[in-house]
């Protein structure tokens, strides 16, 4: 049986996105190889119900273990114990900074095979086999495992969430062993939100604006329409309108700014010349609105609307708004 | 000259507009730091390209053999001052290179080995040489005598003085790469050394959290190897009164592509004059361009270097070397060597081109000048590459031979220049430029009988007037300049992009031009600068003055603005292109 | 208190990278630099070093590379390094992350450091993972996207960007710590730095010198192994849409977004 234990990040009463694309990423594959999805949870008294709705997503099994959340350590020790004491080739890991850590101490700790950054895992001859984009985006890698256990850790936003309609997951408990390392960081504060500081890096929907806005102000209809998708929305700005002044460096996209792969990414007045496009062109849905039909952002964008920003953007504000209220 | 209000039959003359700059004020330092907190070097050479590289090749090559003088050189012989990420990050040349300097200076390596390390990419064995009278037609014309160039050597002076620093540094000189030389300094009338450049600089000049000034490096000998008209080059010439009694120096704008093509090139190509250039006296657009081919040892790939040159005495605001390079590459001659090819390279450069008459005095007090700093480039043939080494070697031997026998003086470099190959070669293109300031047609076949006679005829010396004295007007170069498209031709900005230009966002402005000018003089600027520094705003009124916009960021350091109106200084150290193959 | 910094050459970030035909592998030849997170590391350990809180006997810069790396220690030592130590042995060419993780630890272990450095990514891929390798091996603890730092003798206390909001940790000596780059502002080198730097100490050891099991590093030995490199899937030409009445629009726009579930 070839399992794959997956791990799933959960704050705040609710299981982190990334990890729901992994747990139904992982449901796929181990279906293809004829094994079972398990998912792992650690947390300080997990509520058993959050658990078992990973069963929804394709987990067969749930393990639940106690320990100090947020800390990566912890978790390479519980899966550590869960794989040597299971049967599971493959342990999953979605987007997301703890993923990385875990993924990489994990895979020192069993002396296996590691891949980050995946975009996409296909199963091949009863084996897995994953695939990573190299060179700024320009080529894909493939990668196999000689071990006896294959680490895949995703890039953000790179397995699509699917409900299985499958019904609750088996829970159970899993006791393991916390290591010396483990014990040496103690978590102070979880989660503390620092005011505006919105972290466009993270987004799943970016509204950017360039030279096209005309002016300072013109970023109020950016802002708007990054309200009106609400959830995980931000506003980010080109590089030109950040040297005039008009938006923070902090959102600004490109060559030396931000490098971003939001699944929506709304570019608005942008020209999309390619110290831009080098930001942005991971993202996985690109719509653009230019008045100018020649600009180089039609060529890579997946819907292109050449008309005015003035007019069009307040008028997809309202009607996302009533999308949403409906 | 100018009029006083800065315009000619309402056309307007860029010196009228001089930029915000006192060059000897501002550059020229007097006096040293105290001995704790300056660095001493032997010989300090500012400028990591072909012609500093070879004087610190050369100047290793004798200490090797003198380990008495290498002494009395202190702990750094020998240091290198470059301003680019790494030496031939801001290289630039054709290069068709005669041989003869480069064996000189490595008498052991051949030619195969050359292409081995990867500067050289083949000997020449066919040449061809055409006008080009429309976009359509070509009309092949026997080589002019100095454009013979069978038996010399295709190279990329990006890779050659990659190759040269290595060299350099297992002899051991100190390159000091992302080092800026902002300031010659000067003490009782002698150069003793220069100055690095501050870092961590802002927008505005003021100092960030992570400031570090620059230094002072002293210098039993100063090299200045800056390249086509450097920047303390420029101040050395005037604190030195270098310029006295000679001619105006003159510039051209070179802009530069490197292929991969599917079927290898045979031969060198250079285009002269023609289409798409406009040759009326009215528009005064004197040029060429050229298709060499390269053969990549390394990789095997097969590629060809390509260009535009264009005088920059025109007088055409629309006139721009990157757009007219767009628009050569449409012409079948180009089109059939370039299908099915991906373009890897980009860059752009400006050549000293006022030959003999123009050359400033070479020596002064303490230092000396080399290469394109020093003016030194065949007019005719356009080229300089062999030259630069030759006088990088030269002063190398002079320096070498004062400081053994104790002296300060390095004067005698001068007549060994003046008896050298260059001294020769430049004394009979001395006259081969002028006449072209008159127009194609009428200067041309003045041209042409001077390169026959060898100088001969018609002789004496004729002037120059300097570029930024040509009245500028709107005119209709730019109505044909090629639509982008992505495949062949190319917008500046994603251009700027493969040149690996990086520039820090808040770093300082290192462009000095007026902000606010006559529309003719924002044009010229806006469309002679290859990589798109200078913008005009869309609501700026169609006649009458004008704000400039200054995307210095964008700049790759090609110095063409000096020429025409601006001032060219030295951004931070590491900033601007990494030229790899150009 | 004694700090290692890791430290790695990469490709310099304005060189166009690509695959060396010969190998199926990124090439590697060309300019290269210093990981510009490393720099963020080496200031982060001269700051704690001028902070004064605790005192700092030494910071040693280790890579582990090719003969070229040599230049990434002149740069981690012209930027206030004290020595370095270079890793450099044929046999751990072409290690994976895993690989090199160990390989740089069992080096870490020979310096026993009380405060491990690093960048948390390097220009060329690898992101947030070496950290952990490093500390699984070495049994410390270890904490990455760390963006702000407090020392004293015993612990360190932590703040570092997580994806819910800022976390604060505790993290008791000796550990590991991988820093973003928003932890600070590099200082530049000054010229006397630069210079200076071929003078101070360099260390080159070999695999043996260390006690690394060679088994268990080098291209061969990797435990995931790189097949080959193709070029992604060709984007197809997108949908455009001229604008007449914006009411209609507007409304294809937002079936468009609704088809992707991304209202």
């Amino acid at each position: 049986m070839a399992n794959i234990l997956v791990y799933a990040l959960h704050y705040d009463g609710a299981i982190n996105k990334n990890s729901l694309g992994a747990v139904s990423e992982g449901a796929k594959l181990a279906a293809e190889l004829g094994g079972e999805a398990h998912a792992i949870l650690l947390g300080e008294n997990v509520p058993q119900e959050l658990a078992a709705s990973l069963g929804n997503y394709g987990a067969k099994k749930v393990l639940v273990a106690e320990g100090p959340e947020g800390l990566a350590q912890p978790l390479v020790d519980a899966m550590a114990a869960a794989i040597q004491g299971g049967d599971y080739k493959y342990a999953l890991f979605g987007g997301g900074l703890l993923g990385f850590e875990i993924g990489a101490g994990l895979a020192a700790r069993l002396g296996a095979g590691v891949a980050m950054e995946v975009t996409n895992v296909r199963a091949e001859a009863g084996e897995l086999v994953a695939e990573r984009p190299i060179l700024g985006d320009s080529a894909i890698s493939e990668i196999k495992y000689r071990s006896d256990v294959g680490i895949i850790i995703g890039r953000l936003n790179a397995f699509e969430i699917k409900e299985s309609g499958a019904g609750a997951a088996a829970v159970e408990q899993l006791s393991f062993e916390l290591s010396p390392q483990a014990q040496q960081a103690t978590m102070l504060t979880r989660g503390e939100q620092r005011g505006a500081d919105v972290d466009i890096e993270g987004a799943d929907i970016l509204v950017a604006g360039g030279r096209g806005l005309g002016k300072a102000e013109g970023f109020e209809l950016a802002e708007d329409l990054a309200k009106a998708f609400g959830g995980n929305s931000a506003v980010a700005a080109t590089r030109a309108v950040v040297d005039a002044g008009w938006y923070p460096y902090a959102a600004q996209i490109g060559q030396t700014g931000k490098t971003v792969a939001p699944k929506l990414y709304l570019a608005a007045g942008i020209s999309g010349a390619i110290q831009h496009k080098v930001g942005m062109q991971g993202s996985e849905n690109i719509v653009a609105i230019n008045k100018d039909a020649n600009a180089p952002i039609f060529e890579f964008s997946d819907l292109g609307i050449v008309g005015d920003l003035n007019k069009i953007l307040p008028k997809l504000t309202e009607a996302v708004k009533a999308k949403k209220g409906a | 000259m100018s009029s006083h209000n800065g315009s000619s039959n309402g056309r307007v003359i860029p010196a009228a507009y001089p930029p915000p700059v006192d060059s000897q004020k501002e550059f020229v330092k007097r006096g040293l730091d105290a001995e704790d907190e300056l660095i001493e070097v032997g010989v300090a050479i500012v400028g990591g390209g072909t012609a500093g590289l070879a004087c610190a090749n050369r100047l290793l090559q004798l200490l090797a053999d003198d380990p008495e003088t290498m002494e009395r050189l202190g702990e750094v012989p020998v240091a290198v001052i470059e301003k680019a990420k790494t030496c031939g990050g801001h290289n630039l040349s054709g290069a068709v290179m005669r041989p003869g300097p480069l064996e000189e200076l490595f008498p052991e390596m051949t030619r195969e080995q050359w292409r081995a390390e990867g500067f050289a990419f083949g000997e020449v064995t066919k040449e061809s040489v055409y006008i080009l009278p429309s976009a359509k037609t070509k009309l092949r014309i026997p080589p002019p005598p100095p454009q013979h160039n069978k038996g010399n050597e295709v190279v990329s002076v990006s890779a050659l003085a990659r190759y040269q620093q290595r060299v350099a540094e297992e002899a051991g000189a100190y390159i000091l790469t992302e080092t800026a030389a902002t300031q010659l300094i000067v003490q009782d009338g002698r150069v003793v050394g220069v100055r690095s450049g501050d870092k961590g600089r802002g927008k505005d000049g003021e100092p960030l959290s992570n400031f570090e000034p620059g230094t002072d490096i002293k210098a039993q000998a100063t090299v200045l190897a800056e390249g086509c008209w450097g920047h303390i080059t420029g101040a050395a010439i005037r604190e030195f009164d270098l310029a006295k009694d000679r001619e105006p120096q003159v510039w051209e704008l070179g802009v530069k592509e490197v292929w991969k093509v599917k079927r290898p090139l045979d031969r060198v190509i250079h285009t002269l004059a023609g289409w798409p250039l406009k040759i009326s006296a009215s528009y005064g657009q004197i040029g060429g361009s050229w298709i060499y081919p390269m053969k990549d040892e390394k990789t095997g790939d097969d590629l060809v270097s390509i260009g535009f040159i264009i005088d920059l005495d025109y007088a055409d605001a629309t006139t721009s070397a990157h757009d007219l390079l767009q628009e050569i590459k449409t012409h079948p001659l180009f089109r059939g060597v370039l299908e099915g090819g991906e373009r890897v390279a980009w860059g752009a450069k400006a050549l000293p081109a006022g030959g003999y008459w123009a050359m400033p005095k070479l020596s002064m007090p303490g230092a000396v000048l080399v290469g394109d700093a020093a003016g030194i480039m065949n007019l005719a043939s356009l080229k300089g590459v062999h030259y630069a080494i030759k006088s990088g070697m030269l002063a190398a031997e002079s320096i070498y031979a004062a400081l053994k026998r104790g002296e300060s003086s390095f004067e005698n470099y001068e007549q060994v220049v003046e008896d050298s190959i260059i001294g020769k070669d430049m004394w009979e293109q001395r006259n081969t430029r002028q006449p072209f300031q008159k127009g194609l047609i009428r200067g041309g076949p003045l041209v042409n009988l001077m390169i026959a006679t060898k100088g001969r005829f018609p002789g004496g010396r004729w002037a120059l007037h300097r570029n930024d004295s040509k009245p500028m007007f709107i005119g209709k170069t730019k109505d044909s300049y090629p639509k982008p498209d992505g495949k062949y031709t190319f917008d500046k900005l994603s251009s700027v992009f493969i040149s690996g230009n990086a520039t820090r966002d808040d770093a300082p402005n290192h462009i000095r031009v007026q902000k606010h000018v006559p529309r003719e003089l924002a044009e010229t600027w806006k469309w002679m600068c290859p990589a798109g520094v200078y913008e005009i705003p869309e609501d700026a009124p169609a006649e009458g003055d004008v704000d400039v916009i200054v995307n210095y960021t964008n700049c790759v350091q090609c110095g063409a603005i000096t020429a025409k109106g601006g001032r060219l200084t030295v951004p931070e150290g590491g900033d601007g292109p990494l030229y790899q193959i150009l | 208190m004694k700090i290692c910094v890791l430290v790695k050459e990469v490709p310099d970030a304005a060189v166009e990278k690509r695959i060396d035909p010969s190998t199926g592998r990124m090439d590697r030849s060309g300019e290269k630099n210093l990981n510009p997170y490393d720099t963020h590391a080496i200031e982060a350990a001269m700051q704690i070093k001028e902070g004064g809180a605790v005192p700092v006997e030494e910071i040693v810069a280790v890579t582990m590379g090719p003969d070229s790396a040599v230049r990434a220690l002149h740069k981690a030592v012209s930027l206030g390094a004290d020595r370095s130590v270079h890793l450099s042995d044929p046999a751990v060419a072409g290690s994976d992350v895993a690989a090199t993780g160990y390989a740089l630890a069992k080096t870490l272990q020979r310096e026993s450091p009380d405060l491990v450095l690093l960048g948390q990514q390097s220009d060329d891929g690898e992101c947030y993972t070496i950290g952990a390798v490093v500390a699984e091996h070495l049994g410390m603890p270890s904490l990455t996207q760390v963006i702000k730092m407090d020392v004293d003798p015993e612990a360190l206390r932590c703040e570092r960007q997580a994806e819910y909001g800022y976390d604060t940790v505790q993290i008791k000596l000796p550990a590991v710590i991988s820093v973003g780059d928003a932890i600070n502002e590099p200082r530049y080198p000054s010229l006397k730095a630069i210079m200076g730097a071929k003078k101070k100490p360099l260390d080159t050891v070999t695999a043996g010198d260390v006690q690394i099991d060679t088994a268990k590093v080098g291209g061969d030995n990797s435990a995931a192994q790189w097949v080959s490199a193709k070029s992604p899937p060709a984007k197809s030409a997108g949908e455009i849409i001229e604008d007449e009445d914006t009411g209609e629009t507007v409304e294809k726009i937002v079936a468009w977004l609704d088809e992707r579930k991304l209202i």
